[in-house]
């Protein structure tokens, strides 16, 4: 840069807010997210959200239980709906698993230094939000301790599963998509957890930290191979989060069913699978930083760049939704066209309205910086479209089975007490999860917000 | 150089210090003052720290890249051996290496030996899980994790002197100088 002549301010300056608030030094941000986990005594408050969401995981348990015992026959599903609800949370919460991966592998790959505070405890959202997620299909099997089934392995009956169905895409897609999440998750642990084996007060937590360390000592050769992996790791995550939601698609795409079979599924999935994941992400990011003084760490700067890119992925979204109608007119298919007529006033057609209120309309309140920079208004927009995503699956799943080519074959679908127990078992597990991650790891990776100390001093010290 | 020597006393001499930049500086020198056997510790990746050590290149890449051929090829012929050899169902004469419905399984293996690889390789050449080393018989060495960053010189070093040693890495700067036991 020459020295002479006006100089510009840079990106990082034009910036009112920074990714972490000046005054931090190497120990004190260590101290502070290493404090949650090992010194800091457990609230009420946690207590309370614990107790309320481990009794939800009781109720799953029991509508678990129930439906081993008496079969899928307590849905609601029938044919012409055989999906129902099974399937709906399980697009929904796979579609949540989305943004904690891709937070961390596309944003690590663009060098988007801000997601180092926010990364962690979305890829923990991802984990927990796949394990809900492949909760329902294998329930939906109807004889879910034959799961393995879907495995290929040389069994005595001498059969194999069918390759060429989406249905055995998806296992292999949600398996490998969990595997490496975990693989992401875990390997960005580990030089934390060797924080905290350092910093343990007591035995057993020296010793419960230090066995999940592996005896981790921040070695120069160490780290050189570790961001190697890592960002080895990131490059491969990143196409896989673009294609398991595209397998996912392929679940209905690939059938010939009105609604479902068309080409636009795929890149509409993957779009709102991201919208909806960032919508989580800061449902829980805005509580999380209040909860525990994080203010410093997940700037206004964090919320305001995930309420864009959910503006952004919205409008992707939006566009899908515009699309579909339209060649659902263009195409000139009488079936098509029906069905995209009933999703609109047809029996379901006030969900289908809901889901457009919820997912565009209310949205576009995003394109005002009054409000992407007001948290209680961000925390209830991210919630409106955790709902409308859940209605826009509730719509593609069910619209286009009730009513398919014949009417003599059309129905109505309405959930049982134990669909909804199911759908609220699940986010208790998931929130439940939630709360035993914030307490025994660490929720803000400690060593990245190091690096990231050490560039800004790196920076002001120029 | 070691031969017919017995096993050193001490396993190295470890010297404190308080800025990244530091850090790096002395492992420079150290290297060009003739050191091989020396690691530098750090509570973060420090940029051109492994490099002043003399290291600069690793396999992971290769292994990587290895772990991604095994899933990938491997996906690709289970479902070719699976659907076109042991259990060949004709489909309306359709071909029973219907190659395009076996990409997505062929990709996600791709994905996942690579992954795995990536991972198992890292930690394999890390020498990890290893949950004892001598370095952290110094107790100073729990900040190592935290803020503070250190240079190992070991004994098994040929231009180890454990007076003349511990006077280098005096002068480089550092905060301190510890003894590690083995």
């Amino acid at each position: 840069m020459g020295a002479d002549g006006p100089r510009l301010p840079s990106v990082a300056e034009r910036r009112r807010t920074p990714v972490i608030e000046a005054g931090y030094t190497f120990a004190t941000v260590t101290d502070k997210i290493s404090s949650i986990v090992l010194t800091r005594p457990t609230t009420p408050g946690w207590l309370v959200g614990f107790l309320l969401s481990f009794s939800l995981v009781m109720v799953l348990f029991y509508a678990i239980g129930y439906l081993l015992l008496a079969g899928v026959g307590i849905w609601g599903i029938n044919i012409p709906v055989g999906w129902g609800f099974a399937i709906v949370n399980f697009v929904w919460w796979i579609g949540i698993g989305h943004a904690g991966t891709l937070i961390s592998a596309i944003l690590l790959l663009l060098n988007q230094k801000w997601r180092a505070s926010i990364n962690r405890f979305a890829e923990a959202m991802t984990l927990f939000a796949v394990a809900c997620a492949a909760l329902f299909p294998l329930l939906h099997l109807g004889r879910p301790w034959l799961f393995y089934w879907l495995f290929p392995y040389p069994s005595t009956m001498g059969v194999w599963p069918q390759f060429r169905s989406p249905l055995v895409w998806d296992v292999f897609a949600v398996a490998t998509y969990f595997t490496v999440s975990l693989l992401f998750w875990f390997v960005g642990l580990i030089p934390d957890l060797a924080t905290l084996r350092d910093r343990a007060d007591t035995r057993a937590k020296r010793i419960f930290y230090g066995i999940l360390a592996m005896g981790w000592r921040g070695s120069a050769m160490h780290w050189y191979r570790y961001e190697t992996a890592y960002l080895l790791l990131a490059g491969l995550a990143a196409p896989l989060v673009v294609s398991v939601h595209t397998v996912v698609s392929f679940d209905f795409a690939i059938a010939i069913l009105p609604g479902w079979h068309s080409t636009i599924l795929p890149p509409y999935f993957v779009a709102g699978a991201i919208y909806s994941g960032f919508a989580m992400v800061l449902t829980l990011a805005i509580p999380l930083r209040t909860a525990y003084g994080l203010e410093d760490f997940i700037t206004m700067r964090h919320l305001e760049n995930m309420a864009k890119v959910m503006l952004a992925t919205g409008l992707i979204v939006a566009y899908s939704y515009l699309m579909e109608l339209f060649m659902a007119w263009y195409s000139g298919n009488i079936y098509e066209g029906f069905t995209a007529w009933n999703r609109i006033v047809g029996p379901y057609g006030p969900i289908y309205w809901a889901l457009i209120t919820c997912n565009v309309v209310l949205l576009q309140a995003l394109w005002f910086k009054r409000v992407r920079t007001n948290v209680p208004a961000l925390f209830v927009l991210a919630l409106i479209v955790n709902l409308g995503m859940w209605l826009e699956r509730f719509v593609i799943v069910v619209t286009s089975l009730h009513r398919d080519f014949l009417p003599s074959s059309w129905g109505m679908y309405s959930p049982t007490r134990w669909d909804w127990a199911v759908l609220i078992g699940s986010i208790g597990l998931f929130v439940a999860l939630l709360f035993l991650f914030i307490r025994f790891l660490p929720m803000i990776s400690i060593f990245e917000m190091r690096e990231l100390v050490s560039e800004t001093e790196a920076r002001s010290g120029n | 150089m070691l031969r017919g020597r017995a096993k050193p006393p001490i396993y190295g001499l470890l010297a404190e210090f308080e800025a990244p930049a530091g850090l790096v500086a002395a492992a420079e020198r150290a290297r060009r003052e003739g050191y091989r056997c020396m690691d530098a510790y750090a509570p973060f990746p420090v940029d051109g720290l492994a490099e002043a050590l003399g290291f600069r290149h690793t396999r992971v890449p290769l292994i990587t890249l290895v772990g991604g051929s095994i899933g990938g090829l491997g996906g690709y012929f289970m479902q070719y051996w699976i659907t076109a050899i042991n259990y060949p169902v004709n489909v309306g004469g359709r071909p029973l290496n219907s190659w395009p419905a076996f990409i997505p399984v062929t990709f996600e293996l791709t994905v996942l030996g690579a992954a795995l690889a990536a991972v198992l390789g890292m930690l394999a050449l890390n020498g990890l899980p290893m949950p004892y080393h001598p370095v952290f018989h110094v107790p100073r060495f729990a900040l190592a994790s935290r803020d503070r960053f250190f240079l190992c010189i070991e004994a098994k070093d040929p231009k180890f002197d454990r007076q003349a040693t511990r006077h280098f890495l005096k002068s480089l700067g550092s905060r301190d100088v510890f003894e590690v036991p083995h």
